[in-house]
């Protein structure tokens, strides 16, 4: 029947001739959803080889030695409060308020900032004691999975930055809006790694 | 929701927080990171006890970022945000349970052997 029907009329289209519309940037959510859950993936390979290697001392330092959980509840704290600060930017953007979100996310930049100072005079701390990247293949798993993180924020911080000069340039239009969005994925993402190092890098260790 | 009730000004991307959903988040978090740290310093329970008790503390407070930071829920995005999380949580638990039962039982059988582990082992 429609066989007959589309050979007699002529060319046939198996596809839309014409695009539907798709408002720009309405993907964008999504994608930068599904980009959080591939970067999940890198980290999930991280911690895995960490659980892997991360009883393998050679002899040298552990985690009781090197760990101290002062910092680490420190770190955990400034990170904590930056996702809540993050939350409150985004209250502020969604009643429109330019300043209210400006202020919010520099208190978050600073929080972020604070957490990547307090990360690196540990890694300082304990590189000084020989306790380094190649002695040993906890050591290994522990800087590049920890390092990863470290960078991760870095770069959050960073493009925190640039938010700030655009939102202040051009005020919440949309395009800023949905960046802000896709940021406060990022940011809430690295708060959920960290929940994963903070108990078993360093308090799993520290039990041992 | 209240963007239900007027299709007008629905929402443009993702979900929306409240001050309300991030301070619930805030003060669970809170919590469920004060009692890891509380149980370790303590040293309250046995080694394994604690073990298991921060960990199953961590996954709840994963589950609580998820909900009230990243907004997750089964409508965002048409539900295709919890289809890809639940895909990727699966890949995630292959990845590192699987990583940990082979290489553990390489390690077994590969370990070298000491003076008693010979006698004991056959």
């Amino acid at each position: 029947m429609s066989a007959v029907d589309h050979a007699g009329g002529g060319a046939e289209t198996f596809y839309r001739a014409e695009e539907h519309e798709h408002p720009e940037g309405s993907n964008t959510m999504l994608g930068f959803w599904i980009y959080i859950m591939s970067d999940t993936l890198i980290f999930a390979m991280l911690f895995a080889c960490f659980a892997v290697l991360g009883r393998h001392y050679d002899g040298g330092p552990g985690p009781k030695d090197v760990f101290d959980i002062t910092l680490l509840a420190l770190n955990t704290t400034m990170l904590l409060c930056s996702s809540i600060t993050y939350g409150f930017a985004m209250i502020s953007m969604q009643n429109g308020r330019t300043g209210g979100t400006l202020g919010w996310l520099l208190v978050t930049a600073l929080f972020g900032m604070a957490f990547v100072g307090i990360e690196l005079h540990e890694f300082a701390g304990m590189i000084a004691e020989g306790a380094t990247p190649e002695r040993s293949a906890f050591l290994s798993s522990f800087f590049t999975l920890v390092g990863t993180h470290g960078t991760h924020v870095t770069i959050g911080i960073i493009w925190m930055f640039t938010l700030m000069a655009q939102v202040s340039r051009k005020g919440l239009n949309a395009a800023n809006r949905r960046r802000l969005m896709c940021l406060s994925m990022f940011w809430h993402f690295l708060d959920v790694i960290w929940i994963g190092v903070f108990t078993v890098v360093y308090l799993l260790g520290m039990i041992q | 929701m209240s963007h239900d009730a007027n299709p007008d000004t629905h929402e443009e991307f993702g979900a929306h927080g409240t001050v309300r959903g991030y301070l619930t988040g805030f003060v669970l978090s809170v919590i469920l990171t004060a009692i890891p740290f509380w149980l370790v310093v303590s040293r309250a329970t046995g080694p394994l006890a604690t073990a298991v008790l921060i960990l199953a503390m961590a996954l709840i407070q994963i589950g609580v970022h998820m909900i009230y930071f990243l907004h997750l829920n089964t409508r965002s995005e048409g539900g295709w945000n919890i289809l890809a999380a639940i895909f990727t949580v699966v890949l995630v638990v292959i990845a590192i349970s699987g990583s940990i039962w082979v290489m553990y039982n390489l390690d077994i059988n590969m370990m070298p052997m000491s003076g008693n582990q010979i006698g004991a082992g056959q």
